[in-house]
Parts: structure tokens; C-alpha cells; sequence
């Protein structure tokens, strides 16, 4: 089955997930967003890889904090960047999802960031734009559903490879809700494109999708044995609608047993280090002295989000490729 | 008009009988099989030479989408699509809208159907007003108005005592239900099986339980209520297992399954494809070989196409919101010959499942070639490949997960009471210039 990502040369045309890359690829997205972490600590945080290119950031589901990382990526490359909220304007007049690429695609667009509810959503819009509009349009997923968020996993991986070096030798926990995280999807994928040995997902049982040993990974249900030794800490968000219901009962029971305390977080190596997709639900799934402590390295993810979105921008339509 | 078609391999499940010989259709009847199919003058002869005969096929759940959906086909085009895939009866569920739920609906349904010509039409009457699951509908009014038995389509019955109820008054008249196992909750709002690749892809998902729950409910309701049951639409080899334990206790228990469910996986979703949204939704490799071992084993009585046309506008959309169904009356010959050749069956052994094995749980006559019995037929061609596109359909629902697919078997031409229905335009100069 032709993965949609690619184009017929095998190269990436969109990035849609992370589940079909090489790790080649994964490497050079890390490689490239490595060389721009240094611009944002310039003067002049500017580079001229995209000028001319116009990204439309479209935001089929609210999210303050990614489309401002893209937004500001795009402005760092010197694109023009629009910003919509389709939620509040055209499909409640009743234009479907296509029509509404089509007007867009229309005005000229390089580079469309996708977020929607539903799985699947950025392929329907790739395989569309393919078709009706050429090579020369990228989608790229900002979080479909419960699919997927590529640019969190691979966020997440230049944070690990940033603090860890490699992957060859490294346990990973993955904490919480992974029935309902695209986040999870991703880093899963990812870490093991990459090579780590161990992936651990760790929560309870209502919150596990069936068919998720599949994957690559080892279960646990008791966050106390799975940290146990492990490098890397990465929590999930725990959405709040999920907290009282059939799901779970309360978030104070949550966060009792899978909430990342020091004491917990005692069982992981000295070293180890805590990482959240944010925005954090302090005291459901974290604790603050965890969140604000030395381990903690949440807001260096922010920061190497916005190199990661600035390379997979310029791989995709920067000049020369 | 008569008609003797010579030298065609005739292919009979019920009597069992596979040999080349001549038939004479007289008026809507099978006059004469072998030396006694003579041509009198005016007799059309037809040199089927290489060809099958076949009985015309009995669909157990094909929607024609009349009355309310119009958009998504009619009763002009799905009959038409009918006997362009060999099928000459057909069962009609009532999720129309509104639904099957009235004598006069029915009733229209039946005439409209009858006035157009082509295959017969047998409708299913809803089970609940409005198919809601709360007030039972006028079983005996719409049996007498022409419905086989009584369904709630895809709509489970939350209220278990309205189910009861249900089974109670059908037995009263002596009426089939037909309920397709879908508990009420579990897996409500999933749109793949629950498994590696949903999991893999995010897609809420219906597992197993929602069959085998339903079906454990269903089976106790029957053996204190006596009422005959046809299960609509299995898909798990746990299911099927359940439903082997129940026949062989003797419970009055029939079940089919669609024709997607013999080939398909979940895997064939891959990228989020919507022709691969039906309902069930694709189970895994293993539930599959169970589909193929319970129809051997005689568990699974019978194959439909469970034909569900859907526009463009329901498949063009993200997985999780795209329409449940796909286009399947065109397909439903070419689907259980490709499974007989894939499984090295007799051909005449998976014909069964889809001519005289539905007929005979419907009881209704046809499925089989016999003198006297009613001329409904199919000739086709088993050597012709044809592609599965757009333009190949009849049907208004194009959607279909087998696109492009290359299957066995061309529908020359389909006789309904001795009517020629269809006929393929390379083939139509054959019939009438003989």
C-alpha cells in the first residue's frame, strides 16, 4: 500500500505521521531542526528558507499553543502565515471539509497545518490536494483525532537526543491516558524508528487501547514498577472529560496512582527526565515540585518545537527542494 | 415468450446437479430440463455453449433507499442493478425514511417495485415504530401488507424487556426477526474493530463483545419466547462459534453474513480508506477464516451482499464521520465465485449461499432450477474477468472497497419469471437474434 507522506521517489512530500517513516528521515528532521535551535537566540531570528511561501495554518480544533509554535516557525522562515479558525466560520454554513482546501488551495497555498477531531482527517486532505492541486502543496498533521501529532513525537525526540545523546540504550515511560493520545501514538512510533530498546506505556486499564502490545510495547498498570529505572518520564495530558465517568472516577484517585510525584519519580534513574506535551494539569497528572523541579525539561520542549517545525517546513517547500 | 437455452452448464445447489443441458423457459415457468427442452416455433434458442446457468440469486439484505434517500439511489436504479448482478429476489431492510414502520409504506414500496419489473422484492417491516425500540409495529398488518419478518436494521434495542415483547408477539403470528448483533453500548460510536490497527490508527473502536453480548441476550430471548431468529451480519469467529453452540442445541437461530466480510480484514483499511467504513466494521485475518469455515460447516447459512449505496458526500469526509456501507447487489456473484476459487471449492458448494440456502430460509420459491418451478436465472460467463469502477456499476452507490479489483464472472443475462431482465449489451444480440 503507497504511503501517502511520501511522493513516488520515496520522498516526503507531507508529513502526515510518523508510523512509515525511515529512520533515515526521522534523523534528518532531527539533524536539520538541530542547526535552527541556535536562530531563535539571534538578534534577527529570521531566515529567508521560506520567503515568499504562504502557510495556512487551519485549525479545524482549538489549540492556542501549537498553531502559535507554527505560526511562529513559519514567521522565523519568513513566510506569510494565515491563521483559521474553520470551526468558527465556513463548515457551519455547511461547506465540506474539501470544498473549503479548494477556496484555500485557490489563494496560492505552500504549506497547509492541519488539526482536526477526527483520525485520518490530514490524509483525506493530502490525498485531495495530490490530486487537485500538484506537488508542489505540503499537509502537514498538527494532530488528527487520536491519531496522530508528528511534530510532538519528533519534538519530543530532539528533546531526548538533546539531553540523552543516543537512543540505543534508553527506557522510555509513556504516563496516562494513551486510549485517547495522539502524542502517545507518535512518541511510540518514533521511539522505536529510532531504536530504543524499551518503550513502556504505563495507566490503567480503561485508558489502554486494545492492540496495543502490537506497537511495540510492554504494558504496565503500576506506575511504581514500570518507572522503574527508566531515562526518560513522559506524562500525557489528562483531559478533564475524561476524569469523572466510566473512564475513571475521580482525578484525585488519577493522580494517587499515576500522577508523577518525587517519590514515584524516585524509582527512575537519577538522571532521568521529565517531559509533558503540556498544556499540564498540575496535581492530576503531575505534580509541581516534579513539573518546576531539576529533572523537569518541559519548557526546552517548547523551545525545540519551534526548531522542529521550522525544519519540517523548510524540508517539505523550502528553496531547493 | 419462450426460450431454450442449450448446451450451458447447469449449476442447481438444491438438487445437486451439475451437467450440461438444455432449458426451456415457457411463460414465467421452467418448462423442460434436458432431452424434454425442445424448441417449438417461436422459441428463441440460445447457444450457451461454455456458459453457466445458475439459479437467479436470493440477496438477504440489499437497500434500495426508497422511500426518503432518493439521493443515494432509487428504486429505478437499484433494481436495475439487481439483475444486472444475476439477483432475482431480494430482501429489503427498513431503515428507509421514514421507516418500514406502516401497512401503506409497504404497500408502495411492493407496487412500485412490482410496476418497474426485474427482481422481486421481499421488505423486511420494522420491528419498533420508528425503529426506536420502545412501541412495537403492526406485525400482523405489515406481514399481510407483504413483509417477510421484521428488523430493526442497525438499531439495537436498548429496553431488553421491549425485546422481549418483540420476540413474544412476532412468534404470535408466526414472524422471523432479524436483528443484527449489536449491543446497544458497547462499541457505540466506533468505526473500526477493536484491535492493532485501530489502536495503531486512533479510531474509536467495536470490539468483539458488542456480537457475543448481543447474541448471548438474543439466544436466552429465544429459547424462553420460541420465536425464529435470523442473525443479520456476523463478523467474529467468536460469534459464529456462539452461534454453532445455539443450532446445535436447537435453537431456531439462521444467520448470513456480507460478502465484504469473506474477503476483507481491517488491515485493508490502511490509510483511513472509507470504502472500508461498514458496518460491522472488517475484523481481523483470523475472524475471516472463521467466516469461510462457518459457511462450510453449514453455521452461516447464507451470503448477501448487504448492498448499501452512499454518495459521495457521505465517503468524502474523515473516517470517523464517513457513512457505513458500500455498493454490493453487482458484486455479490463475483464475490462468492472468487471465494470458491480461493478456497478450491465446487463452485456448485458456495453457489448455495447465495441461491437456494437464502431461498429456502426465506421460504419463498426460486433458488433452485426445476420443471415448473418459477424462471428466475442467471447466465453468465465464469471465465470472463470484469473491473470493479465507476462505470462498470449500475447501482447509484459507486462506493465500493473492492474498486479497481479485478473479479470473476460476467452476468450475460438475468430472466426473472421467465422475463428477460437483463441483458449485456455484447451479449443482448445473442438473445434476441436466435
Amino acid at each position: 500500500m503507497h504511503n501517502p507522506q511520501l511522493n513516488k521517489h520515496g520522498e516526503l512530500q507531507h508529513l502526515l505521521s510518523i508510523d512509515g517513516l525511515s529512520r533515515e528521515m526521522v534523523v534528518k528532521i532531527l539533524d536539520t531542526a538541530t542547526g535552527f535551535v541556535g536562530v531563535s537566540d539571534r538578534d534577527v531570528k529570521k531566515v529567508p528558507l521560506l520567503r515568499g511561501k504562504s502557510v495556512f495554518n487551519l485549525f479545524f480544533e482549538n489549540s492556542t499553543r501549537t498553531r502559535t509554535t507554527f505560526e511562529i516557525a513559519a514567521t522565523r522562515l519568513s513566510a506569510d502565515v494565515i491563521n483559521l479558525n474553520i470551526n468558527a466560520s465556513s463548515t457551519n454554513k455547511g461547506e465540506s471539509l474539501l470544498d473549503t482546501i479548494d477556496n484555500l488551495a485557490a489563494m496560492h497555498a505552500d504549506i497547509f497545518v492541519v488539526r482536526h477531531a477526527q483520525s485520518g482527517a490530514p490524509y483525506l486532505i493530502a490525498k485531495h490536494v495530490d490530486r487537485m492541486h500538484g506537488p508542489h502543496v505540503h499537509v502537514i498533521n498538527a494532530g488528527d483525532g487520536r491519531h496522530a501529532h508528528p511534530t510532538q513525537g519528533l519534538l519530543d525526540m530532539l528533546t531526548i537526543r538533546h539531553y540523552k545523546g543516543d537512543f540505543s540504550g534508553l527506557t522510555v515511560a509513556i504516563v496516562g491516558d494513551i486510549l485517547h493520545s495522539r502524542v502517545a501514538r507518535s512518541d511510540i512510533h518514533a521511539l522505536n524508528i529510532l531504536g530504543v530498546p524499551e518503550v513502556r506505556v504505563i495507566g490503567p486499564r480503561t485508558l489502554m487501547p486494545s492492540g496495543l502490545a502490537d506497537m511495540g510495547v510492554r504494558i504496565f498498570y503500576d506506575m511504581q514498577e514500570g518507572l522503574k529505572d527508566v531515562d526518560v518520564v513522559i506524562m500525557l495530558r489528562l483531559q478533564s472529560e475524561r476524569m469523572n465517568g466510566a473512564l475513571l472516577p475521580s482525578a484525585q484517585e488519577f493522580f494517587k496512582n499515576y500522577g508523577l510525584t518525587p517519590e514515584k519519580l524516585a524509582r527512575a534513574k537519577p538522571d532521568a527526565i521529565v517531559m509533558h506535551p503540556g498544556p499540564m494539569n498540575r496535581g492530576v497528572e503531575i505534580d509541581s515540585s516534579v513539573a518546576d523541579g531539576a529533572q523537569s525539561v518541559i519548557l526546552p520542549q517548547v523551545t525545540f518545537g519551534i526548531a522542529v517545525r521550522m525544519a519540517v517546513m523548510t524540508l517539505l517547500a523550502g528553496a531547493g527542494t | 415468450m419462450t426460450y431454450l437455452i442449450r448446451n450451458a452448464r447447469v449449476l442447481d445447489p438444491k438438487s445437486g446437479r451439475d451437467e450440461t443441458i438444455d432449458v426451456l423457459i415457457d411463460g414465467s415457468t421452467i418448462a423442460a430440463l434436458g432431452t424434454r427442452a425442445v424448441a417449438s416455433p417461436g422459441t428463441r434458442v440460445v447457444d450457451a455453449r461454455g456458459l453457466w446457468l445458475i439459479p437467479g440469486l436470493c440477496d438477504l439484505a440489499a437497500r434500495l433507499r426508497e422511500p426518503g434517500l432518493e439521493h443515494k439511489a432509487t428504486l429505478e436504479s437499484e433494481l436495475a442493478a439487481a439483475v444486472a448482478g444475476g439477483v432475482t429476489s431480494l430482501v429489503c431492510p427498513p431503515d428507509t425514511d421514514p421507516p418500514l414502520d406502516e401497512p401503506a409504506l409497504v404497500e408502495m414500496l411492493k407496487r412500485r417495485a412490482a410496476s418497474l419489473g426485474g427482481a422481486n422484492v421481499y421488505p423486511l417491516g420494522a420491528l419498533t415504530v420508528g425503529l426506536n425500540g420502545e412501541a412495537l409495529t403492526e406485525m400482523a398488518e405489515l406481514a399481510e401488507a407483504g413483509c417477510i419478518g421484521f428488523s430493526q436494521a442497525n438499531r439495537p434495542i436498548v429496553n431488553t424487556t421491549v425485546l422481549l415483547r418483540a420476540f413474544e408477539y412476532a412468534r404470535t403470528f408466526d414472524q422471523v426477526v432479524w436483528l443484527s448483533p449489536i449491543d446497544a453500548h458497547l462499541g457505540r460510536g466506533g468505526v473500526a474493530a477493536s484491535g492493532a490497527l485501530a489502536a495503531r490508527l486512533g479510531l474509536p473502536s467495536v470490539p468483539v463483545l458488542t456480537e457475543t453480548v448481543a447474541l448471548l441476550t438474543f439466544f436466552e430471548l429465544v429459547r424462553v419466547s420460541g420465536c425464529r431468529l435470523h442473525i443479520a451480519r456476523l463478523s467474529s469467529a467468536r460469534g459464529i462459534e456462539l452461534v454453532r453452540r445455539a443450532r446445535a442445541e436447537g435453537l431456531p437461530v439462521t444467520c448470513d453474513v456480507s460478502a465484504n466480510h469473506l474477503h476483507l480484514i481491517d488491515l485493508d483499511i490502511g490509510f483511513f480508506d472509507t470504502n472500508y467504513r461498514l458496518d460491522p466494521p472488517l475484523r481481523s485475518q483470523r475472524d475471516r477464516d472463521a467466516i469461510r469455515a462457518g459457511l462450510l460447516d453449514g453455521t452461516i447459512d447464507a451470503i448477501c451482499s448487504d448492498h448499501t449505496p452512499v454518495d459521495d458526500d457521505g465517503k468524502q469526509i474523515p473516517f470517523g464521520e464517513a457513512e457505513a456501507g458500500a455498493t454490493g447487489l453487482e458484486l455479490l456473484l463475483s464475490l462468492t465465485l472468487k471465494w470458491a476459487m480461493e478456497a478450491c471449492l465446487e463452485p456448485i458448494r458456495a453457489l448455495a449461499s447465495i441461491t437456494s440456502a437464502p431461498a429456502h430460509l426465506l421460504g419463498i420459491p426460486g433458488g433452485e432450477i426445476v420443471e415448473g418451478g418459477p424462471a428466475d436465472m442467471c447466465l453468465l460467463d465464469p471465465h470472463a474477468f470484469w473491473t470493479v469502477s465507476h462505470a462498470s456499476l449500475k447501482s447509484q452507490g459507486k462506493n465500493s472497497p473492492f474498486d479497481g479489483y479485478e473479479l470473476p464472472a460476467r452476468v450475460l443475462a438475468t430472466f426473472v419469471a421467465g422475463q428477460l431482465a437483463f441483458s449485456a449489451p455484447d451479449y443482448a444480440s445473442r438473445l434476441d437474434a436466435s
